[in-house]
């Protein structure tokens, strides 16, 4: 499909593959090919990127290397954290009660479900306010004895609020519960430090920082109860059998070396970006709110209502006008179901469906944000006419 | 944005929606893919062709394959209150509705076209067997398909002037044949697909047992009875019953009976013999004009009663804007109220409308 005249503003959803990223995996596929596993040369050459790569992210994210395990994505790291140590959990100290949110991603909500329906696991929501945000007390009055795992979404994809993982980690942390947060869209615009916020678990997925996708990797703090929900050979520490994507973890490695060295640079270059464009939005489309915080969010994120409008319309019409964003509820089959996200929110039917995420990234330019800002209030218009 | 003219089609991992779209592209319309979601009912999915996940990744592969962007549309709600609740509401007031012909006025000429506009499209297109042609006085004639077996003109005789202007039938001008072999040339992942059955959400369901789950009044057995009043037996259902049908009636009589006619309001199935059904005219409202307005007078016209109907001569009068009077030239079996009942003059489809009474 022609990509001239378009403008990529779904950074949430994917990352395009960095230069000194595809660069890195290049030599893995076909010369040093070796299965770490191996005794022989081959083997070691492999073993050998395969723990520099894992030394690489631990000091990135504040770990040991041992701490380290890398999945196939964001998606897997979430189910071993929460399949992983719910079974511990049980299995060890009886604990069955896990602490989740309603702004978590599927891939933690539906995992709970699933422990929730098949194992008998006892699921709770954590109240959210009208950001998103958990409050930390919260957390402290949820707590019970049998609190196996409390997980909390890092920054969230959709409505892109910051939670305060710190503060909720250091009450896991006095409370003796291990504490998991999803920090797939996080990592690419934040520090992370897995000491700093208490974290015991800690979710990344390679795509979103300019990485491959098909590459994620877990956090697991030393110590923490947790079984393998993928079962076979011995691969990372007995946690996750499968012989290792190499070229993907030297990728995973490399994107986020290249990510968290410069957090500091992308966040002075796209909050002006990001808050200009929230403001020209709210300033001049009208039954316009923004979701989530306005200023605890992740830096590179604008997501909005509109009032009356159909949000996967509004997508269309804005492909057409040559700009790929996204909604909330995003779903190619356009089922319109107002998101879990917006609704726990607060947000009532006829503004959750009109869902809007722009999501900036390195390559947006003032000028391309001007555009958008250009041809959006008439889509707008347009797509409520249909209504 | 270019200045070529665009067109939306509506797709449907089908042949002919997939070959329409294939046509557009080679002769240079700026192409948008666009498939509709429609309801199913619950537990039918996977066997309505129309709408499945497989087939939408079949047209979606076929959008790929022509570099053209695809889009799928949700109206599922919108068809479930529109084109089912009429199927359902005709049946409880014993009449046989065209669901098709519904559809295309308020889903794709309605709620499809309306976004296609909004998308910036001049005009949509879809893979019916009928054909659009523009008179020189500016007028837009609605024509049968290149193939008779396929004309597909009766569920679009609901189609206006404005509607017309903005529609493209390119397969139309084809025979199926034909456009089975285009879809090989264009290497199309769809050449040997199966048609797509009439109503789509039934799946394969008889569309008595759905009536029967989804309006279980209608399934309610009530007396069978002669012209005169006389009770020959029970039926299991008024919409268990079409005009004309003989089969299935479970009487002994010493003729052979046929189904003449439903009293909804007292549940009661009429019965009579074979020269008790033959009618020679018919009343029908709710005409459409193909051309905007109704002729001057009476005009001789060849006449379907139903989608599968022979065609057959008879004479229409107007009897104003919207309402007609039908006389055959030859007495019809199976006139059925709630059917549509749809004009031509040899090639050009002139309208039509829902047939109300039989006879008179």
């Amino acid at each position: 499909m022609n990509q001239a005249a378009r403008t990529y503003l779904d950074y949430a959803a994917t990352t395009p593959v960095a230069d000194q990223v595809l660069e890195s995996m290049l030599p893995y596929f076909s010369q040093v090919f070796g299965n770490p596993s191996s005794v022989h040369f081959y083997g070691q050459q492999a073993e050998a990127a395969l723990e520099e790569a894992r030394h690489t992210v631990a000091e990135l994210l504040h770990a040991r290397a041992e701490e380290i395990v890398f999945t196939a994505c964001g998606t897997e790291s979430d189910n071993l954290a929460l399949r992983g140590v719910a079974f511990a959990q049980r299995k060890s100290k009886q604990r069955a009660h896990i602490l989740v949110t309603p702004v978590e991603h599927h891939a933690v909500l539906h995992t709970a479900h699933q422990l929730a329906e098949l194992h008998q696991f006892e699921v709770e929501e954590l109240a959210v306010d009208e950001y998103g945000q958990v409050d930390p007390d919260e957390v402290r009055s949820s707590i019970r004895s049998d609190t196996a795992l409390v997980s909390v979404i890092y920054a969230n994809n959709e409505i892109g609020t910051i939670n305060p993982i710190a503060e909720i980690g250091a009450i896991c942390r006095e409370r003796g519960v291990p504490f998991h947060s999803d920090a797939v869209q996080a990592a690419a615009h934040l520090k992370m430090d897995v000491d700093a916020d208490r974290l015991d678990l800690l979710s990344i997925g390679a795509h979103k920082f300019y990485g491959p996708k098909g590459v994620g990797a877990l956090y697991v703090r030393r110590g923490t109860p947790i079984t393998p929900t993928l079962t076979g050979g011995k691969q990372e520490h007995n946690l996750r059998a499968g012989t290792q994507n190499l070229p993907y973890i030297v990728g995973l490695a490399e994107a986020l070396r290249l990510a968290q060295t410069s957090v500091d640079d992308r966040a002075q270059q796209m909050i002006p970006l990001r808050d200009h464009l929230i403001g020209q939005v709210l300033e001049e489309i009208p039954r316009a709110r923004l979701t989530g915080h306005p200023s605890k969010r992740l830096p590179n994120h604008a997501s909005f209502v509109f009032e009356g409008v159909d949000g996967n319309m509004l997508l269309m019409l804005l492909d057409s006008e040559g700009f790929a964003c996204s909604s909330g509820s995003a779903c190619k089959t356009g089922n319109p179901q107002p998101s879990e996200v917006l609704t726990a929110i607060g947000m009532s039917r006829s503004w959750a469906l009109g869902s809007l995420r722009v999501t900036l990234g390195q390559a947006t330019m003032p000028d391309d944000v001007a555009a958008f800002l250009k041809v959006l209030p008439a889509v707008v218009q347009r797509v409520r006419k249909l209504a | 944005m270019s200045d070529r003219p665009t067109v939306a089609v509506a797709m449907s991992g089908g042949v002919d929606s997939s070959v329409t779209a294939a046509l557009l592209v080679e002769r240079g319309y700026r192409v948008i893919g666009l498939m509709l979601r429609l309801w199913n009912e619950p537990g039918t999915e996977a066997d309505n062709r129309c709408c499945t996940p497989d087939a939408m990744a079949l047209a979606r592969r076929v959008a790929a394959r022509l570099e053209i962007p695809f889009y799928a549309l949700d109206v599922q709600d919108t068809f479930r209150s529109t084109v089912v609740q009429a199927f359902i509401d005709g049946h409880a007031q014993g009449i046989t509705p065209n669901p098709c012909l519904v559809c295309n006025r308020h889903i794709r000429w309605g709620f499809l076209l309306d976004r296609a506009l909004a998308m910036g499209a001049d005009c949509l297109a879809t893979g019916h067997y009928a054909r659009v042609r523009t008179a020189e006085d500016g007028r837009v004639k609605l024509l049968r398909g290149m193939d008779a077996a396929k004309d597909q003109s009766y569920v679009l005789s609901i189609l206006n002037q404005e509607q017309l202007a903005r529609t493209l039938y390119p397969v139309g001008e084809f025979s199926k044949p034909e456009v089975r072999d285009l879809a090989r040339k264009y290497d199309l992942p769809v050449a040997s697909r199966a048609d797509s059955q009439d109503l789509c959400f039934l799946g394969k369901g008889d569309y008595r047992t759905f009536l029967a789950r989804n309006a279980p009044q209608l399934a309610q057995s009530g007396p069978i009875v002669s012209p005169a009043g006389e009770l020959l037996g029970q039926h299991e259902g008024l919409a268990n019953y079409t005009i004309g049908q003989r089969k299935g009636l479970g009487l002994s009589s010493p003729a052979p009976m046929y189904v003449i006619g439903k009293d909804v309001g007292r549940n009661i199935l009429v019965v009579g013999p074979e020269d008790a059904l033959g009618q020679r005219a018919l009343e029908a409202g709710g005409i459409n004009w193909i051309s905007g307005e109704p002729p001057a007078g009476a005009m001789r016209v060849q006449v379907k009663i139903r989608y599968k109907a022979t065609e057959v001569w008879g004479t229409v009068l107007p009897r104003s804007s919207d309402r007609v009077r039908v006389e055959f030239d030859q007495p019809l079996r199976d006139i059925t109220p709630g059917q549509r009942v749809v004009f031509y003059q040899d090639e050009v489809c002139l309208g039509g409308g829902a047939i109300q009474t039989a006879g008179g």
